[in-house]
């Protein structure tokens, strides 16, 4: 449309080349959430993946640690237009969650505790994309953050990246989960803008 | 209304005006604008002179069919973009907009409702909630509302006179810091027992809808749960980090 808004001057903070279009650094950790803070007890979680032989596969929060934890260090962006540059985390890859899962469906709902739901394609799970992420800047996840244990996609948007996450339910068709309902777009690429829709 | 496609639109300021020492309540003309919901939000994207860009959302309050919005902007101090709507921003001159923006943290008045309606706000997170106590004054019929506004001083009050003539939404504001001259009471800060006095009991199983700084939106929505209210019942809407 070509506003210019001349007296604008601006920081030029989101002039980091790692920063995708319409979004700005910031050094704190926002928190959005749709609905009150879960408790989420340590001894009472459990992560299960579902397929459509209606085969589950569980883990409590003991098997979850044996699986093998790895540190990560990755940016984060937020649809609301604020990207975390650097964050040290520390989770299991949904690689070994998946070793022994056999499927044919191409897509995944994740459903949280407290009954948030995404929507993702299995393949943006896979190949050393995605963890289930139990530490964050070298602290457990704290409650309002998704602790004890969240989804971590950081090459999506971050709503892609569920909060106290409880499991995963492989679809044939990529079906939308809450805020892709609610006007989000169905795979948030962050350097697409896939914002709305 | 049905939710429409959301699109980049551009927005004319009609009018600016002062809330409050650091607030600033914009007018935008949008031609284009398909309406909103109140509760909604959108985007504003600003450009400089050498082509940098940056986007921020705010709330908006007004709603319905009106391509008038109205924006009330806080300024955050050392911020990118408030300071430049707050300070500089002038009458007639265009910022680009995107939107209408949210369908979860939003009233409608047309869904049928039983349930009466509980809005608590923190600071400027009242902004959706008065649109939709504003939206609730519109309609003949509807659910009993509630509004409880948690706020610095009388001085840092947004719609102080909008909220003072709403006939249709209890209100009640909460100073945390400083009181209203002679206002008989000290200054005090929300607490568990307070919010219990002046909302909705659970037993009248109210949706409630909580909107301010994360600190405060955290601690409320917590009390609402130890009050007994059910947690798919509380919609939040929170600004700001933690560490």
């Amino acid at each position: 449309m070509g506003v210019i808004n001349g007296g604008f001057g601006g920081r030029h903070g989101s002039s980091d080349p790692r920063l995708p279009p319409g979004q700005t650094h910031v050094y704190d950790w926002p928190v959005l959430s749709t609905g009150p803070t879960p408790n989420v007890d340590e001894g009472r979680w459990s992560f299960t993946i579902t397929t459509e032989d209606e085969v589950t596969h569980r883990w409590n929060w003991g098997e979850l640690q044996e699986v093998g934890v790895e540190d990560v260090v990755t940016d984060i962006h937020c649809v609301t237009h604020w990207s975390k540059l650097d964050m040290a985390w520390r989770g299991v890859p949904m690689d070994r969650l998946f070793e022994d899962v056999e499927t044919s469906y191409d897509y995944v709902m994740v459903r949280s505790y407290g009954g948030y739901t995404t929507n993702l394609p299995l393949e943006d799970l896979l190949d050393g994309q995605a963890w289930l992420a139990t530490e964050a800047e070298g602290e457990p996840l704290t409650p309002e953050h998704g602790g004890p244990a969240r989804l971590l996609v950081p090459h999506l948007y971050f709503w892609k990246s569920a909060k106290w996450v409880r499991g995963m339910e492989m679809m044939p068709s990529d079906d939308p989960g809450f805020w892709e309902q609610n006007g989000y777009h169905l795979r948030g690429d962050p350097w697409r803008e896939e914002r709305y829709w | 209304m049905t939710p429409s496609r959301v699109r980049w639109h551009l927005g004319r300021v009609l009018s600016r005006q002062f809330e409050t020492e650091a607030a600033i309540r914009l007018e935008l003309d949008v031609p284009t604008w398909p309406g909103n919901v109140a509760g909604a939000h959108l985007d504003i994207r600003l450009t400089a002179p050498d082509g940098y860009q940056a986007s921020r959302s705010y709330s908006l309050a007004s709603s319905g069919e009106s391509t008038r919005v109205v924006l009330v902007i806080q300024e955050l101090p050392g911020g990118e973009v408030s300071p430049f709507l707050v300070r500089q921003l002038a009458e007639g001159e265009e910022v680009e907009v995107q939107g209408p923006l949210g369908r979860f943290f939003v009233w409608i008045p047309a869904e049928p409702e039983q349930s009466p309606v509980q809005l608590i706000a923190g600071g400027s997170g009242v902004v959706p909630l008065f649109s939709m106590a504003s939206a609730r004054e519109r309609e003949p019929k509807g659910a009993d509302f509630r509004l409880l506004y948690s706020v610095r001083s009388p001085r840092d009050e947004f719609f102080a006179d909008e909220l003072a003539e709403l006939s249709r939404t209890i209100v009640e504001i909460v100073h945390t810091r400083e009181s209203a001259p002679g206002a008989g009471r000290p200054p005090r800060r929300l607490t568990r027992e307070a919010l219990a006095a002046s909302t909705f009991p659970a037993s009248l199983s109210p949706r409630i809808f909580v909107c301010g700084p994360t600190p405060f939106v955290e601690a409320v929505a917590g009390w609402l749960v130890e009050l007994g209210h059910d947690p798919a019942q509380i919609r939040t809407e929170r600004f700001g980090g933690s560490p």
